[in-house]
């Protein structure tokens, strides 16, 4: 018997490393035969812990491997559940069957289409085997043995990949202007800068199935004559920098990473860079002067990396999500991947779906998909059966879209001219307690502290924007104030050098598009209905509700509150500090807030 | 403030020396010297500088760029509040207002015992947790202002 414990970042936040110790511990005083292994991410975040119980192969919860019969996946797995599932292997009688996945979420991974995810969750991140088990490398094999490098860029080609990292440019163009470049030494560059606050669809990737990147890596590099490989890792994925680490030794041990690959003529190694904390180092010039040790400031193109790029040299980047799509096209051929999708925008994208969702977690699903279907089709629509207010796609340097363009497909063009931006993939729901104005704010004062202060419409506006937005939601309004955002909105996408000074303004512009009243209200009526705008709320107290406990009032810290005890309680209004603290503790319900 | 660097920051020599000859180097360096030392005084950039030969105002200017890099010390316990955007609209605003008022510093402060730094950090990547934050590597999830006053005080009797 074999169980395998999800163990992504998010999988070890919901305890997944404490379940798993509690097995080992079981097993062993039991005497048990039970081999426990490990998982990355299935992408069921709001599952977690998640268990399988497999057979000696790997994975198969999608069913996708005919020779084995489906695992059985067991969710929220705590104690309880593991000692269930303890008796189960041991033949005893038991009541594992509760924690098993129910059929409605064994249909979030049925409804997806996992291309660049479709090892996630099923191999062991850290054994090479497993990957290989299922097929990993043999696109490399065949690209070496069968293909020649306008081939394999040609495969590219017809597959329609674009860039997953937001930008959405052909890969195959810029892996063509690397081959065609003049140097000794080229680079093949991966980013793993996953920045967008919200998206960690790469951080998944690299935890759950390192392997495929390092195989998409190989392959590019294969195509473009790169001897040398670097993934640029953000500090903060610890477990990320370890699994890639871990993966590249493998991949070195059996041959894939050395010179002379497989006993042929291509050489090619991989080290890792880990980030030092800059949101900005996910735009590819400021990624290789980070890389060179300098500030993370982004340089005028041309030239492009790929004539000048990692100290001057010829260089490549592309987005983790991208290169894990690559060994399924040379395995598949271009053709199954352009297959699926639109016109323009081919093949599949991982979504990470979070904020008020009822399933949270990693979708992937083909491009032309509707909003909607990600939503409520995969996600199980909003959380407590709310109404869908807005989706927020593309972190900061995308756009708030209202619950009327759910329809919108998905396609780098379509939602390009809803003003916001596939980006890299995150999808954050909002509900009615979601104020637009506010969430403006918040990504301002994101790109405002992120921006690197090279160029001036970006540093300077951005402050100015998010002074403006921050006086709105004070109730400090003043007409004119929507009209002076976009003007600088404006100002600041077309003076700055790079995609997040040109971006910046998004989240701004698409909420005053949208929700337009909602910034009039602020300003005008000095009004925030989804009573998020502290400084706009007056709070006053039920008197039929209130039974005179006195724990606002003790808790209270502006002494606002007053009232006998056993008698209904008072706000002062003009003592209030807006603090909420009476709201939060009390126990009826009796603090309304307006 | 010159003198003497190489007996002041012993611990240092091997990684200097191991990356002397590497292009670009500098951030690799200012990594281990931070995880060496907990954080970046100006002396040990200053050492950093002479020893590379990059200058000083560089060496600086790279270690304020980053986020990552700090150049005064922390508290024993390192709180990582995440404002990332589902954190956000599920109310981790609220949640700092509860954690600055229970350690009584500003965000990014640490408090005069030295037992708690509060950061902010863009996003931990545990959406589904939302609000999450984590201390010392430890991950609290679906937090409330209550909850993690809670959690505070239990680090700081467990401390005592």
């Amino acid at each position: 018997m074999k169980i395998s414990i999800g163990k992504g970042s998010c999988g070890l936040a919901a305890g997944a490393g404490k379940i798993s110790d509690y097995f080992s511990k079981r097993a062993r005083a039991e005497n048990m035969d039970l081999e426990i292994g490990v998982t990355g991410c299935i992408g069921m975040c709001y599952l977690e812990p998640i268990v399988t119980l497999t057979d000696d192969c790997p994975g198969n919860l999608l069913g996708d491997r005919p020779d084995n019969r489906p695992d059985k996946i067991y969710v929220k797995v705590d104690q309880a559940a593991a000692d269930e599932i303890l008796l189960l292997c041991q033949g005893r009688e038991n009541n594992a069957g509760q924690y098993e996945l129910q059929e409605e979420d064994r249909a979030v991974l049925n409804r997806q289409t996992r291309v660049a995810l479709r090892n996630c969750g099923l191999v062991d991140p850290e054994n090479i085997e497993d990957y290989i088990t299922r097929g990993g490398y043999e696109a490399l094999r065949k690209c070496l043995r069968e293909m020649t490098s306008a081939q394999i860029i040609e495969e590219i080609k017809v597959s329609g990949l674009a860039g997953r990292g937001g930008a959405g440019f052909p890969t195959w163009f810029k892996w063509r202007a690397l081959r065609d470049a003049k140097g000794e030494t080229k680079y093949m560059i991966c980013n793993a800068d996953e920045g967008d606050p919200g998206a960690f669809m790469d951080r998944s990737v690299i935890e759950s199935d390192p392997h495929t990147v390092i195989e998409g890596m190989l392959i590019g590099a294969r195509a473009t004559g790169a001897s040398q490989g670097i993934v640029y890792v953000r500090a903060e994925y610890p477990l990320a920098i370890k699994r890639l680490e871990n993966a590249i030794q493998q991949a070195r041990d059996r041959g894939f990473l050395q010179e002379r690959v497989l006993d042929t003529d291509f050489s090619f190694d991989i080290r890792v860079k880990v980030g030092a904390g800059a949101f900005v180092c996910g735009e590819e010039t400021a990624l290789i002067a980070s890389l060179e040790g300098e500030r993370g400031m982004p340089r005028l193109k041309p030239p492009f990396p790929a004539q000048k790029g990692f100290f001057q040299r010829p260089s490549n980047i592309n987005n983790v999500e991208t290169y894990a799509n690559v060994p399924w096209i040379l395995s598949r051929g271009g053709q199954a991947f352009a297959a699926m999708g639109t016109e323009h925008s081919k093949g599949t994208k991982v979504f990470a779906l979070t904020g008020k969702i009822q399933k949270g977690g990693l979708v992937e699903i083909p491009m032309g998909s509707s909003i909607r279907d990600v939503i409520e089709g995969v996600g199980g629509g909003v959380k407590e059966g709310r109404a869908l207010k807005a989706v927020q796609l593309g972190g900061p340097s995308g756009g708030c879209l209202p619950a009327e363009l759910l329809e919108t497909i998905i396609d780098y063009q379509t939602l390009a001219a809803t003003g916001a931006i596939m980006g890299s993939g995150g999808m954050v729901v909002m509900d009615s307690a979601t104020c637009m104005v506010d969430m403006a704010r918040f990504f301002l004062d994101f790109t405002c502290k992120e921006s690197c202060g090279k160029c001036v419409q970006c540093r300077v506006g951005t402050k100015r924007m998010l002074e403006i937005l921050e006086r709105i939601t004070k109730g400090e309004g003043r007409p004119g104030d929507i009209e002076r955002l976009e003007v600088l909105g404006q100002h600041i996408k077309e003076g700055s050098l790079c995609g997040l000074g040109q971006t910046a303004p998004n989240p701004v512009l698409t909420t005053i598009r949208y929700f337009r009243h909602e910034y009039e209200e602020h300003i005008e009526r000095k009004k925030c209905a989804a009573k998020r705008c502290k400084a706009l709320l007056s709070y006053r107290i039920d008197g039929e509700k209130c039974t005179g406990c006195t724990l606002c009032s003790k808790r209270c810290p502006a002494k606002a509150i007053s009232g006998e005890a056993k008698k209904p309680h008072r706000v002062d209004g003009t003592l209030c500090v807006k603090c909420g603290k009476c709201a939060e503790s009390c126990r009826f319900s009796a603090v309304v807030v307006e | 403030m010159w003198d003497n660097p190489q007996e002041k920051y012993p611990e240092l020599q091997p990684i200097l020396h191991q990356h002397k000859d590497e292009q670009g180097s500098l951030i690799t360096i200012l990594q281990k010297a931070q995880a060496l030392y907990g954080y970046l005084p100006l002396s040990l950039l200053e050492h950093i500088a002479r020893a590379t030969g990059v200058k000083p105002a560089k060496v600086y200017g790279v270690a304020s760029f980053y986020a990552q890099f700090r150049l005064t010390p922390i508290g024993k316990y390192l709180i990582l509040l995440c404002e990332g955007t589902a954190c956000h609209v599920n109310g981790a605003k609220a949640i700092e207002g509860a954690l600055m008022e229970e350690l009584g510093v500003p965000a990014g402060g640490t408090t005069t015992d030295g037992l708690f730094t509060l950061n902010s950090v863009a996003c931990l990547g545990c959406c589904s947790l939302s609000p999450v934050m984590m201390i010392n590597g430890e991950t609290y999830g679906g937090l409330t202002p209550e909850k993690a006053r809670k959690i505070i005080r239990a680090l700081r009797e467990a401390a005592a």
